[in-house]
C-alpha cells in the first residue's frame, strides 16, 4: 500500500521492497541470513529480529532493493537457508509498517516550542527533556518517520536511534485497489 | 543402515559419554570409514574409536586431504563422506575442502573437536569460531551445545548434507559436551519443519516442456553434476535415446552419458568440443539437467544459447534463472524428473541435426600433434585406451583436468572426480584415496601436474600406510600451465612466476616407500602405463616428463561467446622445432 505508491520515484529497476520471513529461534539463524546478503551482495536498507507469537520462531523484516532478478534471488536464497520457515515479499500486497525512531533535537528557548508543534503535527511524543534538547519518539511508516526527521533536521539532531521498518501482511487485501 | 555390532566397551547401557554417542551414531548411519586427524579437543572421541572395528579411521597428513579425501569417497560411492578434525587449526585446516564441496555439491559431514563450552569465546589454546567461518561454505552447520542434542543433531547433520541439493555439513563438537553422559537413542528419522526439498517435478511444467521438445528441430541436452548426484544415469539414456536428442556434458556431467555413444558431444563451456559449443550455438531448445549455468559453460551469458528456448531442470530453485533467464524451469530431482518427462514426450526426427552435428564432429576434433616429447594429451588417451573406461579417474586443476575430461572417454557415473566450481589445486591425490575406499572393483587413476601434486604431496604418506592403491600419475610440464597458457595469450607472455621447481619424483617414490618410474619420451609412456597399472597392493607414482609448453583447445576466453571461439591454431606453438616438429603426427579424437 502506502509506501510503494507514494514512492513513485524510485525507479522501477531496483524498486524497494519489504520482505517478511519467519526463522527457526536458533543460535546463529540470524547471522546466517545477515551474511547472506553480505555475501550474495545484496543491499540491505533496514533489517528487524525480534520475537513472534511462538517462542521458537523470530520474525525478521528486511527492506532491501534490486531489480526483479535480483529479488527474485534473495527470496529463494532466503528460503534456501535450513532455518527459514517462510518468506514473504510483502511489497505487492497490502501491509501495515511502523518504524520507530527516537530523535534528540538540539533547543534553545526560541526554538523549542516550534520543535514541541512539529513534534505534535506528527502525533510524535517528547519523552525526555533537558535545558539544551528534546527527545522525540515518532511512530510511523517510513516515511512519515521521514519526513518528521527532515523537519527536525535544521534545528540539529543532536542524536538518532531508528528501528527500521517492521511489517505485517493486510488481514483484508481485497478492498484496496 | 550398518548392522549394530555390539563392539563398545560394555559400560552402562543407559549412560554413555558424547564421545561414545558419537561413535555409535556414526555406526548408526552406516558409515564404514573416517578421514582425520587427532588433537586436544578431540582425544575423548580418539579414546571411544579406539576400540571400534565397524569404522576405520584413516589418518591422513593433514587435515585437508581428510576433506578431499571424504569428497573423494563421498563421490566415487554416493555415500556421505565423513571427516573428523580437532578444533583451532585443525579445523581451520578444513575450510578449503568444505568450500570446495560446497561449490561441488558433495555431501560430507565435518566433525570438528571444540574448547569447552564456557571456555568459547575466550581465546582459548586452540580456538577457533569454525561455525562462524564455515557458515557461507556449508549448508548449514552446528555447534552441539547440549549432549542431550547429540545424538539428534549428527542424525539431521547427516539428513541435510545427503537430501535436496547435497553439501557439506560441519557439526562443532565442544570437549566437554563430548565428556558429559546421556542416555543413548538415535532417532529414527529426521523431520525438519523448515526444510522439505522439492522432488517431483510439477506436472504442468513437466507438460510445458514436453510441448517445447515436441516442437523442436534442433534440440540438446546440457548434462551437469546434477545428472550424476540423481543417479539419474539410465533415465538420462532413456530419455536422449526415446528422443534422439544430442548430449553434451559438463566437467562434472562427464560419465552420466556414455561417450562412446553417437548422441554424445563430449563436454561443453570454455575448454568443451568445438562441436558441442557449436550445438548449444545454433540449437533452438536447450534442455538443461541438474547443471547451473555456469561461467566456465556460459561465457557471455546473454549470447549464450540465445535463440533457444530453455527448459532447466534442478533440485534447487536458487540455481533457476540465476545466471541465464530460462522458459521452463522444472524444480524436482533429475531422476524423477526425467521418468516422467520420458513418458511425456514422443520421439523427434533430428536426423538433419545429429547429421550436421557428425559433419562439424569430423571438421573439428580434438586434436593435438604428437612427437618424440610426450604431450599430456597422448598419456590421458593412452590411460582411456589400457583402461577401456574402467577406471576412476580423479584430476586436479589446470592444464592436465582439461586434457583428463577431452581425452579419456568417460561410460559410467562416477568415474570422473575433479574439483570444478573452486578450481582447487591438490584435489586430486587425497580425492582419489578417498575414492579407493569407495570403489575397490576399479583402478584408481590421480592425475596432477607439478604444481597441484606438491600443495597435498603429503598424502603419498597415508596411502602407503594404508596400502591404499592410487595410480599417482604426475604431467610434469615445469609449469603452472593454465595460468602460463592464459600469459602466454592475453599477458604477451610475461610468464610471471609460473616457472617451477619440482622434486625428483621418482626419488621421492623410494623415500616414502612405494614404486616410482619415469617417462620422458612419447615411447615410454605405454610400458610406464602398464607398469603402474599392474601395481596391486598400494600406491604407485609416475612422472611424465612433458612439453613445457602446450595449450588447451579448443578455448572460449572468459566472458567470450562462441564467435571467439579458438581452435587449435594449425602452427601449434611449443618448444619443438626443427626435425623434431617434422615427425610428428596429427592426432585426433571424437566423443561420440
Amino acid at each position: 500500500m502506502a509506501a510503494e505508491k507514494e514512492e513513485g520515484a524510485v525507479e522501477a529497476r531496483a524498486r524497494q521492497h519489504t520482505i517478511s520471513l519467519l526463522v527457526e529461534n536458533k543460535f546463529g539463524a540470524f547471522n546466517r541470513i545477515a551474511g547472506l546478503f553480505s555475501a550474495k551482495g545484496y543491499n540491505i536498507d533496514s533489517l528487524t529480529v525480534g520475537p513472534t507469537e511462538d517462542d521458537s520462531v523470530s520474525r525478521m523484516t528486511i527492506v532491501t532493493r534490486g531489480d526483479d532478478a535480483v529479488i527474485e534471488q534473495i527470496i529463494k536464497q532466503l528460503n534456501k537457508l535450513i532455518d527459514t520457515l517462510k518468506v514473504s515479499d510483502l511489497t505487492y500486497e497490502s501491509f501495515v509498517e511502523r518504524d520507530l525512531a527516537l530523535i534528540k533535537v538540539q533547543t534553545t528557548p526560541e526554538t523549542r516550542s516550534e520543535i514541541m508543534q512539529i513534534a505534535e503535527i506528527f502525533r510524535a511524543k517528547i519523552i525526555d527533556i533537558s535545558p539544551k534538547t528534546v527527545t522525540i519518539e515518532a511512530i510511523g511508516g517510513q516515511l512519515k518517520v521521514d519526513a518528521i526527521i527532515k523537519m527536525l533536521k535544521p534545528f540539529v539532531i543532536k542524536e538518532m536511534a531508528r528501528t527500521g521498518r517492521v511489517a505485517l501482511k493486510r488481514e483484508f487485501q481485497g478492498e484496496v485497489d | 543402515m550398518a548392522q549394530q555390532k555390539d563392539t563398545l566397551s560394555p559400560i552402562s547401557p543407559k549412560q554413555m559419554t558424547g564421545s561414545e554417542i558419537f561413535v555409535r551414531s556414526l555406526i548408526e548411519e552406516g558409515v564404514e570409514v573416517v578421514f582425520g586427524y587427532p588433537g586436544g579437543a578431540v582425544i575423548g572421541i580418539y579414546d571411544a574409536l579406539h576400540d571400534i572395528s565397524d569404522i576405520k579411521h584413516i589418518l591422513t597428513r593433514h587435515e585437508q586431504g581428510a576433506v578431499h579425501a571424504a569428497e573423494g569417497y563421498a563421490k566415487a560411492s554416493g555415500k556421505p563422506g565423513v571427516a573428523l578434525v580437532t578444533s583451532g587449526p585443525g579445523a581451520t585446516n578444513t575450510v578449503t575442502g568444505i568450500a570446495d564441496a560446497y561449490m561441488d555439491s558433495v555431501p560430507i559431514i565435518v566433525f570438528t573437536g571444540q574448547v569447552p563450552l564456557k571456555l568459547i569465546g575466550n581465546d582459548a589454546f586452540q580456538e577457533a569460531d569454525i561455525v562462524g567461518i564455515t557458515r557461507p561454505i556449508t549448508k548449514h552447520n552446528y555447534l552441539v551445545r547440549d549432549v542431550n542434542e547429540l545424538a539428534r543433531t549428527i542424525k539431521e547433520a547427516f539428513y541435510v548434507a545427503t537430501t535436496g541439493r547435497p553439501g557439506p555439513v560441519l557439526v562443532d563438537l565442544p570437549k566437554d559436551v563430548m565428556a558429559s553422559k546421556t542416555h543413548f537413542e538415535y532417532p529414527k528419522k529426521v523431520s525438519l519443519r523448515s526444510y522439505n526439498p522439492h522432488v517431483e517435478g510439477h506436472m504442468k511444467q513437466l507438460e510445458k516442456a514436453a510441448a517445447l521438445i515436441a516442437k523442436s528441430k534442433r534440440p540438446v541436452l546440457y548434462v551437469g553434476g546434477g545428472a550424476i548426484v540423481s543417479n539419474a544415469a539410465e533415465e538420462l539414456k532413456a530419455f536422449a535415446k526415446k528422443t534422439n536428442i544430442p548430449v553434451t556434458t559438463t566437467l562434472h556431467g562427464l560419465g552420466s552419458y556414455p561417450e562412446t555413444d553417437e548422441l554424445s558431444m563430449g563436454m561443453l563451456g570454455m575448454h568443451g568440443t568445438w562441436y558441442s559449443n557449436t550445438a548449444v550455438h545454433y540449437c533452438d531448445l536447450l534442455i538443461a539437467v541438474g547443471a547451473r549455468f555456469d561461467d566456465r559453460v556460459t561465457g557471455k551469458t546473454e549470447a549464450f544459447a540465445a535463440e533457444a528456448k530453455k527448459i532447466h531442470i534442478d533440485i534447487d530453485p536458487t540455481a533457476i534463472s540465476k545466471n541465464v533467464p530460462v522458459d521452463v524451469p522444472i524444480v524436482g530431482d533429475v531422476k524423477k524428473v526425467l521418468q516422467k518427462l520420458t513418458q511425456l514426450v514422443t520421439p523427434l526426427d533430428t536426423k538433419d541435426w545429429i547429421e550436421t552435428i557428425k559433419q562439424w564432429k569430423t571438421e573439428h576434433p580434438l586434436r593435438y600433434r604428437n612427437g618424440k616429447l610426450i604431450r599430456m594429451q597422448y598419456v590421458i588417451q593412452k590411460i582411456g585406451e589400457l583402461t577401456e573406461g574402467n577406471a576412476v579417474v580423479i584430476s586436479d586443476v589446470g592444464q592436465h583436468q582439461m586434457w583428463t575430461a577431452q581425452f579419456f572417454k568417460y561410460i559410467h557415473p562416477r568415474t570422473h572426480i575433479t574439483s570444478g566450481g573452486l578450481g582447487t589445486m591438490g584435489f586430486s591425490l587425497p580425492a582419489a584415496m578417498g575414492a579407493a575406499f569407495a570403489r575397490k572393483d576399479l583402478p584408481i587413476i590421480s592425475v596432477s601436474g607439478d604444481g597441484g601434486i606438491q600443495m597435498n604431496i603429503q598424502e603419498i604418506a597415508t596411502c602407503v600406510e594404508y596400502k591404499v592403491p592410487v595410480k599417482i600419475f604426475i604431467l610434469n610440464n615445469g609449469y603452472l600451465g593454465m595460468v602460463r597458457q592464459w600469459q602466454e595469450l592475453f599477458w604477451r607472455k610475461r610468464y610471471s612466476q609460473v616457472a617451477m621447481y619440482s622434486p625428483d619424483f621418482v626419488k621421492l617414490a623410494d623415500a616414502y616407500g612405494c614404486p616410482g618410474y619415469r617417462a620422458s619420451t612419447t615411447s615410454e609412456v605405454e610400458d610406464v602405463l602398464k607398469k603402474a597399472l599392474a601395481v596391486k597392493n598400494g600406491p604407485v607414482i609416475v612422472e611424465f616428463k612433458v612439453v613445457k609448453e602446450d595449450n588447451v583447445y579448443p578455448m572460449i576466453p572468459a566472458g567470450q561467446t562462441w564467435n571467439e571461439i579458438i581452435d587449435m591454431p594449425d602452427k601449434e606453438l611449443s618448444d619443438i622445432e626443427g626435425e623434431e616438429a617434422e615427425t610428428e603426427e596429427l592426432i585426433t579424437l571424437t566423443k561420440g
